[in-house]
């Protein structure tokens, strides 16, 4: 009981002791902390805020929406919000911030730009009212309960719209989740078709790369540099380069295409380029280095003495290797395959220049919204969506294989 | 040298280079445009000539095209363009957000000489370029005459390539299908007009080779990948001054336009507007059709065309018969909705 008692003391004491110099240790990561949440999870922060957020109809049309907060949702809104509206959007009409709440509409309701961007203009050129009959004059959809329930349900500075879409799901006027109408379903399937690729590249990588990365570690060192130096240098070419040689090799008129002729193997030129195969094939070759790496720091920690031995206690070559190096080189195979599976979720220049029109990743869609569309919050919602799914399936991996055999080498 | 006087070289360079910056940027204005083939031409046209009569430096900029781009320049409330050549989409979406400072048109010209749908708010118009049919006359000797050829596989077998993007193609379709130019749109807004235009490019589906960028339209030309494909007209022109035998067929071509706007913020405004000014006067615009087959969107400027230069552009009369014009209000509109049924099409 006293030695006990003793020894946490001592414990106790030790811990007091080493206090400064912990502190001092973690002062000196400190900027790695800030940076970490400076350029990581700020952004992440920020990415889940702009796929809920929703601050358009707020801020251009408040009074509508108290207005409508008293509406049955059935007939066709009173004259008050007919006024209400036309009020503030001839209010938005000289504040520019019209086509902006059109837009944010026309997400929900194809067609509410150009219609917001007409009643604005009208608005302003008609300072009084009545204004129901003049909505319904520009265009009688004002009077549907379909489009001011869209209106309605937009009240609030938070939407869940993004999120829905980005899974194929759209809310009904009476709140209830419906998938969107058989066309209009992408997102899922591009979803799947992502994680399908993703799970493709990594199983060839790492059936192209283990042969490989054994033979690293058993050749001579002269022939073990240069093979390693073959294996990095793409890793040092621009992944532009690497894509656009692909071009190259696999067009109709291209290298291999004329070589299988040549050589009989087919009589007509085959679609090598622009099909789910040439996105797979430089989408392979592109990961191999980063499968090929952490298995080889794996396998080189593992004593060649050992599989020596086995041989020497009577183990045939097939199971020595089989019973004896194989299982100790799978936290390298399961580092590596990670790292190829998680990286190959984000490809989008790759599947562009050499998929096929099937083949276009997540990732692509994210840049098509950013870029072109701005439509960040779906941008947002997807990024969300692709990360949940990251996210899920490294649990999931966890679970199943264990965190300690993941080694990074 | 020691290490001190070293330092204090540098120092007395930066000091020089930041007191020469600060001289010079009152005398540059800062534009931003595509790149390529189309800002050699705007150098050569607008921007040395400007440089040599004003003696204000322009500094030139690249981009793709991206609105993102601008909106997070804004955003971070550093704007260090003056003015900015961007397309039709970009210029409607850009004003919807208020990227772009309102004009003022007393400082440009007169609205009325510009082609209907070249002028706005936010953007003033500078050319005109065409989507249109293209084929390599080198390959193929009697080549397609009509949009109608694209869709016919019988007389002319082999893949075409076309814009992954419903935009022009949906258009191209119904023309094909018998739809008169004029009402394009109008059949295009209904949900019967989107099918039929679906329905007609499923005839040639498993025939097409989607491309994305501006560049790849002429380079699965030249290797053969396709018998004929839709491109950007300036692209087909460009590939036959480096020796292709490329032809444009301009029936039912689609036009669409490009336009100077100036980024919210900009520090020197009237510097910007006349830089505008010069950028789209009539003999400024005219010189472009020198050096890249873009029309000019004034009409004031044509006079000023040279003959062999006319017969290229998509604005010549004879090219324009059946020609319309994209419609950016409709893609607006509609664009979020169809494109989704594009995609899903495409992976059908």
């Amino acid at each position: 009981m006293d030695t006990t008692l003793e020894k946490i003391k001592i414990l106790i004491a030790v811990r007091e002791a080493a206090r400064p110099a912990r502190r001092a240790a973690f002062s000196l990561a400190l900027p790695l902390l800030v940076f970490l949440i400076v350029t990581f999870v700020a952004p992440i922060v920020l990415l889940l805020f702009t796929a809920v957020n929703n601050p358009e109809p707020q801020a251009v049309i408040p009074q509508t929406l108290a207005a409508l907060e008293r509406w049955d949702g059935k007939a066709m809104p009173e004259e008050a919000v007919f006024a209400a509206l036309a009020k503030e959007l001839a209010q938005a009409q000289q504040d520019r911030t019209a086509a902006l709440l059109g837009k944010r509409f026309n997400y929900e309701v194809p067609g509410m730009r150009s219609r917001v961007v007409s009643a604005a203009r009208m608005a302003l050129a008609n300072p009084t009212g009545p204004y129901r009959e003049r909505f319904l004059a520009l265009d009688a959809e004002w009077g549907s309960p379909a489009l001011w329930a869209v209106v309605k349900r937009n009240a609030g500075t938070l939407t869940p719209y993004y999120l829905l879409n980005a899974i194929d799901l759209q809310q009904e006027p009476d709140g209830s989740l419906q998938r969107v109408e058989a066309d209009q379903r992408v997102f899922m399937t591009i979803l799947g078709r992502t994680l399908f690729v993703a799970f493709t590249v990594t199983f060839l990588t790492l059936v192209l790369g283990y042969p490989v990365a054994y033979m690293l570690t058993i050749a001579p060192s002269g022939v073990a540099r240069i093979m390693m130096l073959c294996v990095l240098l793409p890793l040092w070419t621009s992944l532009l380069v690497r894509t656009t040689a692909w071009v190259v090799l696999l067009q109709t008129d291209g290298v291999i295409n004329d070589a299988l002729l040549a050589l009989g193997f087919t009589d007509h030129r085959l679609q090598l380029i622009f099909s789910r195969f040439g996105t797979v094939a430089a989408m392979t070759h592109i990961q191999l280095p980063f499968t090929i790496l952490p298995i080889y720091s794996v396998m080189k920690s593992i004593p060649p003495t050992q599989l020596r031995a086995a041989r020497s206690l009577g183990a045939g070559p097939l199971s020595s290797f089989w019973k004896i190096y194989a299982p100790q080189t799978v936290p390298g195979v399961m580092a590596g395959g990670l790292i190829t599976f998680i990286l190959s979720l984000g490809y989008y220049i790759t599947p562009a220049l050499v998929g096929g029109p099937g083949d276009q990743m997540v990732s692509n869609f994210i840049s098509i919204y950013i870029n072109r569309d701005l439509n960040w919050g779906l941008a947002s919602a997807l990024g969300v969506i692709l990360l949940t799914v990251t996210i899920a399936i490294y649990l999931v991996f966890l679970r199943l294989v264990g965190a300690e055999k993941l080694r990074m080498g | 040298m020691t290490i001190r006087s070293h330092v204090t070289a540098l120092l007395a360079a930066g000091l020089l280079a930041s007191v020469a910056g600060a001289a010079l940027a009152q005398s540059s204005l800062s534009v931003m445009s595509f790149g390529g083939a189309y800002q050699a031409a705007q150098r050569k046209a607008v921007f040395e000539p400007y440089t040599a009569k004003t003696n204000i430096k322009i500094a030139e900029q690249e981009y793709g095209g991206e609105i993102a781009k601008i909106k997070a320049m804004i955003q971070a409330g550093n704007v260090t363009l003056d003015v900015i050549d961007v397309d039709a989409p970009t210029l409607q979406q850009g004003c919807d957000e208020g990227i772009y400072e309102k004009l003022d048109w007393s400082k440009i010209g007169a609205k009325s000489e510009w082609l209907a749908g070249t002028t706005s708010d936010c953007g003033v118009g500078t050319i005109v370029y065409s989507t249109s049919l293209a084929y390599d006359s080198a390959r193929l000797k009697d080549g397609p005459t009509s949009m109608k050829d694209l869709f016919d596989t019988k007389k002319f077998p082999g893949k075409r390539g076309l814009w992954k993007n419903p935009a022009t193609n949906l258009e191209f379709a119904l023309m094909a299908d018998g739809v008169a130019p004029a009402d394009v749109y109008k059949v295009l807004s209904t949900k019967d007009g989107v099918d039929r235009a679906f329905k007609k490019l499923d005839t040639i589906k498993k025939d097409i080779v989607w491309w994305e960028a501006g560049a790849q339209a002429p380079q699965i030309l030249a290797s053969g990948e396709v018998t004929m494909t839709t491109a950007w007209n300036g692209r087909i022109h460009n590939a036959n001054k480096e020796g292709k035998q490329f032809k444009i067929v301009w029936d039912n071509q689609i036009l669409d336009s490009n336009f100077w706007a100036i980024p919210k913020g900009a520090k020197n405004l009237t510097g910007s507007h006349d830089f505008i000014k010069y950028a789209v006067d009539p003999q400024a615009l005219a010189a472009m059709t020198k050096y890249i087959p873009y029309g000019p969107v004034r009409t004031t400027a044509a006079q000023f065309v040279a003959k062999e230069d006319a017969a290229n552009l998509p604005t010549s009369p004879d090219n324009l018969k059946t020609a319309i014009t994209l419609d950016n209000a409709f893609w607006g509109d509609k664009g979020d909705e169809i494109r989704k049924r594009f995609t899903t099409w495409l992976s059908q």
